[in-house]
């Protein structure tokens, strides 16, 4: 059964899209939160992850070559988080911030440009070209691999998995810390349910909206590290080509709801890659160049049947 | 010091936009009053409450609380000033517990926090035992609750309550006028806008009544009671 | 005269293109400037149109679908249907949602006709495009055309091959031109009469107070749908001229989803939306800062690169494009701040107190 079945299932399906999940969902959070807090869907936000990863990137070629350090990624994305934090607080300021009144549509339009602005500037930066994040083959975790074949059960985890699967739950459970217990994290859930109560409650709205772009920025980049780690290269496209399944998947969550996303991000990573699992017979359920039609079918799906989302989101 | 009216205001124009709503109004509010606000719809009672608030463009007027001029002022910092305001519809946070509604009233409280919740729900006890309840689960009457109560969460100098008994059934209203009246007892002075003019009256220090903008007719709430134009005019026709 | 020739062959091939981009523009004045519609899968309708028109109108190939060798307006009547059906389908699904999901939803089908220009290699020959599209007026020199009526009426094979030869190579591009500055003055035309009619007048009047349209009993998302149709199927005659100018395509990068579509916008809201003339004119100004920065920058890191000999220009060369990129955006973001109504506001008076 194992060998026949759960074998490739689980290692080349089942595995690799939890993986893309835990990306799909750190991205989310981002989406999610802003829709909600600033109410705009924000269209740099992939780019605001792509440029994470090659900050970086740029962070860990840096240490190599100025101190001989050669730093894991986790470490080297500590600066990038805060250039990122920082990009995504000075876009808001002078490109979104002029529009806080103004019918919604601007700011999402703003943001339109914005996408273009990042991605050109980085193509500019660093060049259109594929840069190697992390060099060689990744090997499948040696411990994991003899443990589970010792009960017939062989599991082929790479460590970058694993670093990625763990990465997302400190950080969800971080997001959950920050969202419940502390003033600001509910403050950020006071301003989702109702920003013009927020304001005549006395709460800064401005520096909830700061806080957010903090929290996002530190999940998008992440969520573009992570990406980074998987693929082990760098493309200044990837950032939206996660566009798509990310926005699927804050609203499979519904919008407003963080854990939501997390939960979309992960049925629409597991989704895209069990999708071209040999479901009926020989060949894949759907052609695997059509992988990231899902996310799509998925959205458009929820937008007709339930468009507040699985767990009832806000709806604008 | 007491001596100071705790909102005035004189000689109010304002509205949305360049569409004038407010024709010159005149409003006092002394310390320890309760002052409601009454007239029929679009004579615009809510929008003295949101002039005040600075939610709206004062055209011209003054408006002064403890003589301090707030014409203009952001909401948030209205609410610093110690304005506790409670909106008509959507005043509570609902997918945040009763707790957490209220520790968001008291956003710019520094201290005292926990000692206030605990004051409040001595105030409101039906909200005790729903704490951890999720605001927008509770039933209309205990989220105007929720929503005084969250007001309150502030140092208040004056409380403005925004048509705080409709859409509620007859027994949650008159325990809301309970309450407001208690919270008068307190010593912090109230403007309330109502449509149920009568009960409204009744536990008003002085009553406005509101006509397409301007000042109809004013006095103590009993003489509004009594009078009879007023009694044709709104308390009659109540349902 | 050479000289002269060449200036001129840029103004029309200037001419050419912005007018292509001034039917995009005008495509998306219906959907934006009339109905508020926010959609950033311009390139999508596009290369709807652009593939139709192009799998209809080759010589039969073994490439791919086709080509069918169909008379050129049939086509273009094609990939103007085909465009307004997707648009159809999209405008049931979202139109009543707020513009974000709209916006959403327009990028992600602009991606999924990509994935499938891409994937269906039967149909489309896949990323390698399709290649020798027919491109009016220039058409006539190809064999197929001239030996077929009703051109085969008029002359024989080797009659007309010496007649074109006759004509100097670029003789079919002022027609060209002439022809997409007509098309776009026709467009212009039933748009300016569409805005004035009952119709136009009741666009705007959703546009500006939607719940008061709604309350006046007016079907508030039928028409929001037609505008939204009839927007996307100007785009996909758009996107069949631009087939032709091009003659071959292929699903990345003739249709780079961002890169066009933000270039309309831009387009539209320097113009002022609303205003059919301020797309038009916003067109042909962005497209040529937009081509002329090109030839700046290029002849810049020329001198520059004759300076520094080992300097490698075409690395800096696409650098610069991107850069390019850059200075449009923020282009952009002065103009949607400081002018967010265009050069050309629309010049309707707009009550007071109503923000659009």
């Amino acid at each position: 059964m194992w060998e026949t079945f759960g074998f490739e299932f689980v290692n080349f399906y089942l595995i690799p899209g939890l993986v893309l999940g835990c990306i799909y969902a750190l991205g989310a959070i981002g989406i999610t939160l802003t829709f909600s807090i600033l109410r705009f869907a924000n269209f740099a936000h992939g780019e605001v992850m792509m440029i994470g990863g090659y900050f970086t990137w740029t962070a860990m070629v840096l240490s190599n070559d100025l101190f001989g350090i050669p730093l894991h990624p986790i470490i080297a994305a500590i600066p990038a988080v805060m250039l990122a934090i920082a990009l995504f607080i000075l876009v808001d300021r002078y490109f979104y911030k002029p529009f806080r009144s103004a019918p919604a549509i601007r700011v999402v339009m703003a943001s339109f440009g914005m996408m273009l602005v990042i991605r050109s500037f980085v193509q500019a930066v660093w060049g259109p070209n594929q840069l190697t994040f992390v060099p060689g083959i990744a090997k499948p975790n040696e411990l994991v691999k003899n443990l589970t074949a010792s009960v017939d059960m062989m599991i082929l985890v790479p460590n970058k998995h694993f670093w990625i699967i763990a990465g997302t739950i400190v950080i969800m459970l971080a997001l959950s810390w920050l969202l419940t217990k502390t003033k600001i994290g509910k403050g950020m859930r006071a301003v989702s349910d109702s920003p013009e109560l927020a304001k005549v409650s006395g709460i800064d709205v401005e520096v909830i909206v700061k806080a957010t772009w903090c929290v996002g920025g530190f999940c998008a980049v992440a969520a573009g590290v992570f990406l980074a780690m998987d693929l082990q290269m760098l493309e200044t496209t990837m950032g939206f080509r996660m566009l798509l399944p990310m926005f699927a998947a804050a609203i499979l969550g519904g919008i407003g709801r963080p854990f939501g996303a997390v939960v979309g991000g992960l049925v629409i990573g597991l989704a895209e890659e069990l999708s071209v699992y040999p479901w009926l017979g020989d060949g894949s359920l759907i052609s695997p160049g059509y992988k990231t039609g899902v996310a799509f079918t998925i959205m458009v799906i929820m937008l007709v049947v339930r468009p507040s989302g699985l767990f009832k989101g806000r709806l604008f | 010091m007491s001596k100071l009216t705790a909102l005035e205001i004189t000689n109010l124009h304002a509205g949305y936009g360049e569409t004038e709503i407010l024709k010159g109004i005149n409003i006092s509010v002394e310390p320890s009053q309760t002052v409601a606000i009454i007239g029929p719809n679009g004579a615009g009672k809510s929008t003295v409450i949101k002039s005040v608030l600075g939610l709206l463009n004062v055209i011209s007027g003054s408006i002064s609380m403890n003589g301090v001029d707030i014409v203009g002022i952001a909401p948030d910092k209205a609410v610093r000033q110690g304005i506790s305001y409670v909106p008509q519809t959507h005043n509570v946070f609902p997918n945040l517990s009763v707790t957490e509604n209220l520790e968001m009233g008291a956003w710019t409280r520094k201290y005292g926090i926990a000692e206030r919740i605990d004051e409040m729900f001595d105030l409101f006890p039906d909200l005790k035992t729903k704490r951890n309840k999720i605001a927008g689960s509770l039933s209309g009457g205990q989220r105007q609750m929720v929503a005084m109560a969250k007001a309150l969460m502030v140092e208040a100098k004056i409380m403005l309550l925004d048509e705080p008994t409709a859409g509620l059934s007859p027994k949650f209203q008159a325990q809301i006028f309970k309450t407001v009246k208690k919270i008068n007892e307190n010593g912090i002075p109230i403007l309330l806008v109502e449509q149920n003019a009568k009960q409204a009256l009744e536990i008003a220090d002085k009553g406005y009544v509101l006509v397409d903008g301007a000042n109809k007719v004013e006095g103590t709430g009993q003489d509004l009671i009594n009078d009879r134009n007023v009694a044709r005019m709104f308390l009659g026709s109540k349902d | 005269m050479d000289m002269l020739i060449g200036y001129s062959l840029y103004a029309i091939s200037l001419l050419t293109v912005g007018g292509i981009y001034a039917i995009l523009a005008l495509g998306l004045n219906i959907q934006w400037g009339y109905a508020g519609l926010f959609n950033v899968g311009i390139a999508g309708f596009a290369a709807i149109g652009a593939y139709t028109f192009a799998l209809m109108t080759t010589a039969p190939s073994s490439y791919h679908f086709g080509g069918l060798d169909l008379p050129l307006p049939l086509a273009i009547f094609c990939a103007m249907i085909l465009s307004g059906l997707v648009a159809f389908f999209i405008g049931l699904i979202c139109i009543r949602l707020r513009s974000d999901y709209l916006a959403i939803s327009t990028i992600g089908i602009a991606e999924i006709i990509k994935l499938f220009l891409k994937n269906e290699t039967e149909l489309t020959n896949g990323p390698r495009g399709i290649n020798k599209i027919p491109r009016v007026w220039e058409h006539l020199t190809e064999e197929r055309f001239y030996t077929k009526s009703p051109m085969s009426w008029f002359n024989d094979a080797q009659g007309w091959e010496q007649f074109f030869d006759s004509l100097p190579i670029w003789w079919w591009q002022p027609f060209f031109c002439a022809t997409i500055l007509l098309i776009v003055y026709v467009i212009y035309k039933l748009l300016e009469t569409a805005q004035r009619s009952p119709w136009g007048r009741m666009m705007t009047a959703i546009r500006e107070n939607e719940n008061a349209a709604h309350a006046a009993g007016k079907d508030v998302t039928r028409r929001r749908i037609e505008a939204f149709v009839i927007g996307a199927m100007v785009m996909g005659l758009a996107g069949a001229v631009l087939s032709q100018h091009l003659r071959l395509i292929d699903p990345t990068n003739t249709f780079d989803p961002s890169k066009m579509t933000f270039l309309v916008w831009v387009m539209l809201i320097a113009g002022g939306s609303g205003n059919n003339r301020g797309a038009i004119f916003g067109a042909f100004l962005v497209w040529t800062i937009w081509s002329a920065s090109e030839i700046f920058i290029n002849s810049g890191l020329h001198i520059f690169g004759e300076m520094i000999s080992s300097m490698d220009i075409s690395l800096l060369k696409t650098r610069a494009g991107y850069l390019r990129m850059v200075v449009i955006g923020l282009l952009l973001q002065y103009i949607l701040q400081k002018y967010p109504d265009g050069i050309m506001p629309e010049s309707r008076p707009v009550p007071s107190g109503i923000k659009l």
